[in-house]
C-alpha cells in the first residue's frame, strides 16, 4: 500500500433501494471484507444475516443494570428504614419487604432503562462530534433517502482497485474515496 | 355456498403516492421553514396561560394551601382531581410507543412521537400538583432519600412515596425512550437545515449519528428493550396512582379494583387527548395523508374499549358496595349517584360511559368532526371521574357532622387553566423544532423499506394481495 492510501478513510458507494443494498452487502460479506458498513435511513429487515452481524450484547448490560437497580434499591430501603433510622409506623413491620415492591420495581425500570440507553450508545461508539464521512456531501442523503456503504481502507483485504470493481460491478453509483480532513 | 367471511385488507399506513424523500420532506419541512404568523399568536397565548400558573403558583407559596378551597374533611381537592387527571392523559404516550410496538401494530408510527411528547408534557403538569400541594415547598426534598438536618429518611410504606418514585421513573424513561426514537431524526433534520445554528443545534442533538447498520442494529435492540421495559411501567403508573386512593381505608377508595379501572381510564383520556392535539394539528400542517382516517378509526376502537371498561368498573363498584354489605361502602355509593354531587356524577356517566358508545357506528367512527367533539368529551368526563372519586368520598365521611360541601376557589381555577399554559407552551414548541412524526420509523413500515417487496433486479415489485378463499372442511 502507498504511503498516500493510508490516510484514505474508505470507499463509499451508493445503491438505490434497500434490496440493493442487502445483496451489495452480502456480496461484500462473501468477497472476505470484514471492516465495511451499511448506511440507510432506517434499519433494513434482514441486514443483520447479510453483514453476519453478531447478535447484540445490549441484553447483558440491560439485565446488569437491572440487577444492580434491584439490588441498589433494596439495600437503600434496608439501610433508611431498617439500619439506620427505624420509624415505628403504626406499628408494621420495620423489614416490610411487600410494601416496598413498588418502590423496587420502579429502580428496577429505571435502571434498565438507563441501561439500555447508554448502553445503546455505548456500543455504537456515540456520541461522538464528527465523522470522515460527513466529509462527502452525497453522504448527507444517507438520512434521507439514500443507502450507501462504504469499505474501510484498514480491512486487511482492502485494495483501492479491487474494492472500486467490486462495488461496480454490483451496480453501486456515485462511488467516491473518503479521506478524514 | 354463499362467502362466510370477507377479507378485509390491512389499509396503507401512508396514503398518496409517496417515497422516502417525499416523506423526508413532508414532515421536515414543517421545522426548516420559516415559523408561520398563527404559530406566534397561539405561543402567546400559552406563554400568558403559563404566567397565570406561575403567578398563581407564587401566591399559593406566600398565601399557603388556604387560597384553594379546601376544607376538613375535603383535603384532596382540584389539584389531585389535576394531578390524576394529568398523569392519565401521559398514558397514551408510553401505551402507543411501548405496547403498539410490541403487538407490532404498525400504524403507531404515524403517531408515536406526537403522544410521546404530549405524554412528557402531561406528566410535567401533573407533577406540580403534589409537589406545590405538600404546603411548605421548601421543604419538597424531604420526599427524595438524601440526607437530611433530622438525620430522616422517607417513609417506604407510603403509597405517596411510590408515587413520588413512579412519577419520576415514568417521567425519566419516557423521556429517554422519545429520545432514542429523535435521535436519527434529529440526524435528518441535521443533514437538511441550511443554518448553521441549526446545524450546530441539531447536530449535536443527533450525538453524530449516521445511518449504520452496526448502529441500527443495537438501536432497533434498545429499542426493543424500552419497550419492554416501558409496557409494565405504564401500567405500573396508573396502578400506584391509584393506590394513594385505594390504599387508604376511605369508603370508596378503598377497593381492589382501582389499579385496572385507573389504568383503563388512563388510556381512555389519553387516547382521547393524542386525538384532539392530533386532529387539529394533521389539518394545520396537512398531515393528512400519514395520520389518516384509518388511524382515527384505529383509534376510536380503543376509546371505545377502554371507555366500556370503565363502564364496567363503575357499575362493580356499585355491585360490589351492595354484595359487600359494608354500611359505609354502601352509603357512599348511593350519595354519590344521588348525593349533594350527583350532579357530577351523572357528567361522569354521561361522557364516559355513554359517549364512546356512539363509536360502534363506523361511520361516526370515521367522522373527523364528530372524533374531535367525542374526543373533548370524554377528557371533561375524565376529569368528572377524578373529581367524583376524590371529593364524594371525602366530603361525606363516616361523620355525618362533619360532612360539607366542597367547591373551588379561583385559585384552584386558575392553577388548572394554567396548567394548559405550561402545557401549550411546550407543545408548541415541540411542534416548532422537533420532527413531529417519527420519519426514520415511519419510512421503516412503507412496503418500499421491505427487500422482500423487491424482485431479483432490484426493482420495486410489491406482492400482489392474495385474498384467501374460505376453507371448507365438510
Amino acid at each position: 500500500m502507498s504511503t498516500e492510501s493510508k490516510s484514505l478513510y474508505g470507499i463509499l458507494a451508493e445503491v438505490k433501494n434497500p434490496k440493493k443494498l442487502i445483496d451489495i452487502a452480502s456480496a461484500v460479506e462473501r468477497g472476505g471484507y470484514r471492516k465495511f458498513d451499511t448506511f440507510s435511513p432506517f434499519p433494513i429487515h434482514g441486514m443483520d444475516k447479510a453483514m453476519s452481524l453478531k447478535k447484540s450484547k445490549l441484553g447483558w448490560i440491560v439485565l446488569g443494570h437491572g440487577i444492580a437497580g434491584l439490588i441498589g434499591g433494596f439495600s437503600m430501603i434496608y439501610f433508611m428504614s431498617v439500619a439506620d433510622y427505624p420509624l415505628n409506623i403504626s406499628g408494621k413491620p420495620f423489614m416490610n419487604i411487600p410494601a416496598w415492591v413498588p418502590i423496587l420495581f420502579e429502580l428496577t425500570v429505571l435502571l434498565s432503562a438507563f441501561g439500555a440507553v447508554f448502553g445503546m450508545f455505548f456500543l455504537n461508539g456515540l456520541p461522538r462530534l464528527n465523522h470522515p464521512l460527513f466529509n462527502s456531501e452525497n453522504f448527507k442523503k444517507a438520512t434521507d433517502n439514500g443507502f450507501f456503504i462504504c469499505i474501510e481502507s484498514e480491512d486487511p483485504k482492502f485494495d483501492r482497485t479491487e474494492v472500486q470493481k467490486l462495488l461496480e460491478d454490483h451496480g453501486a453509483e456515485n462511488i467516491e474515496e473518503i479521506y478524514p480532513d | 355456498m354463499s362467502k362466510t367471511y370477507e377479507y378485509v385488507p390491512e389499509p396503507a399506513l401512508v396514503k398518496g403516492n409517496h417515497d422516502f424523500g417525499s416523506i423526508t420532506r413532508l414532515v421536515t419541512d414543517i421545522n426548516l421553514r420559516p415559523t408561520p404568523k398563527a404559530w406566534y399568536i397561539v405561543f402567546g397565548i400559552s406563554n400568558l396561560l403559563l404566567f397565570v400558573l406561575l403567578a398563581s403558583i407564587g401566591y399559593l407559596i406566600w398565601q399557603g394551601t388556604g387560597i384553594w378551597g379546601l376544607n376538613s374533611t375535603v383535603n384532596w381537592g382540584w389539584a389531585i382531581i389535576n394531578f390524576v387527571w394529568w398523569v392519565g392523559i401521559g398514558h397514551a404516550g408510553t401505551l402507543i410507543s411501548a405496547i403498539l410496538f410490541l403487538f407490532r401494530q404498525n400504524w403507531r408510527t404515524a403517531i408515536n412521537r406526537f403522544a410521546e411528547a404530549m405524554t412528557i408534557f402531561a406528566v410535567m403538569c401533573a407533577g406540580i400538583f403534589p409537589a406545590i400541594h405538600v404546603g411548605r415547598i421548601w421543604v419538597i426534598y424531604w420526599v427524595f432519600p438524601v440526607p437530611n438536618s433530622m438525620a430522616m429518611w422517607p417513609n417506604f410504606n407510603s403509597p405517596l412515596l411510590w408515587d413520588v418514585f413512579a412519577i419520576s421513573t415514568y417521567l425519566t424513561v419516557s423521556f429517554l425512550f422519545w429520545y432514542v426514537g429523535l435521535v436519527p431524526d434529529f440526524a435528518t433534520l441535521r443533514d437538511r437545515i441550511k443554518s448553521k445554528f441549526g446545524k450546530i443545534a441539531y447536530g449535536i442533538a443527533a450525538l453524530g449519528w449516521r445511518g449504520s447498520n452496526r448502529h441500527w442494529w443495537n438501536y432497533e435492540k434498545a429499542y426493543m428493550i424500552l419497550a419492554g421495559l416501558a409496557t409494565p411501567l405504564v401500567l405500573s403508573v396508573h396502578t400506584i396512582v391509584s393506590f394513594d386512593f385505594a390504599v387508604s381505608v376511605i369508603p370508596g377508595w378503598h377497593t381492589t379494583i382501582f389499579p385496572p379501572y385507573f389504568v383503563a381510564g388512563a388510556v381512555f383520556s389519553g387516547f382521547a387527548m393524542v386525538l384532539t392535539l392530533m386532529i387539529i394539528v394533521r389539518k394545520i400542517y396537512g398531515l393528512e395523508e400519514i395520520m389518516t382516517d384509518d388511524h382515527i378509526e384505529k383509534m376510536n376502537i380503543i376509546i371505545l374499549v377502554t371507555g366500556s371498561m370503565v363502564g364496567f368498573a363503575y357499575l362493580m363498584e356499585f355491585f360490589i358496595a351492595w354484595y359487600g354489605q359494608v354500611e359505609y361502602e354502601k352509603a357512599i355509593f348511593i350519595l354519590r349517584a344521588t348525593g349533594p354531587y350527583a350532579w357530577a356524577y351523572w357528567i361522569m356517566i354521561t361522557c364516559n360511559v355513554l359517549s364512546p358508545q356512539f363509536f360502534w357506528s363506523k361511520k361516526l367512527r370515521r367522522h373527523v368532526g364528530f372524533t374531535f367533539f367525542i374526543s373533548i368529551v370524554v377528557n371533561i368526563g375524565m376529569w368528572f371521574e377524578r373529581f367524583v372519586i376524590t371529593v364524594t368520598s371525602l366530603s361525606t365521611d363516616f361523620l355525618p357532622s362533619s360532612w360539607g360541601y366542597y367547591s373551588p376557589t379561583m385559585w384552584d381555577m386558575l392553577t388548572y387553566l394554567g396548567t394548559f399554559g405550561l402545557f401549550g407552551t411546550f407543545f408548541l414548541l415541540f411542534l416548532r423544532f422537533l420532527p413531529m412524526i417519527a420519519v426514520a420509523e415511519l419510512k421503516g413500515a412503507m412496503p418500499q423499506a421491505d427487500p422482500h417487496n423487491y424482485n431479483d433486479e432490484g426493482e420495486y415489485a410489491p406482492h400482489e394481495e392474495i385474498i384467501p378463499e374460505p376453507k371448507r372442511s365438510y
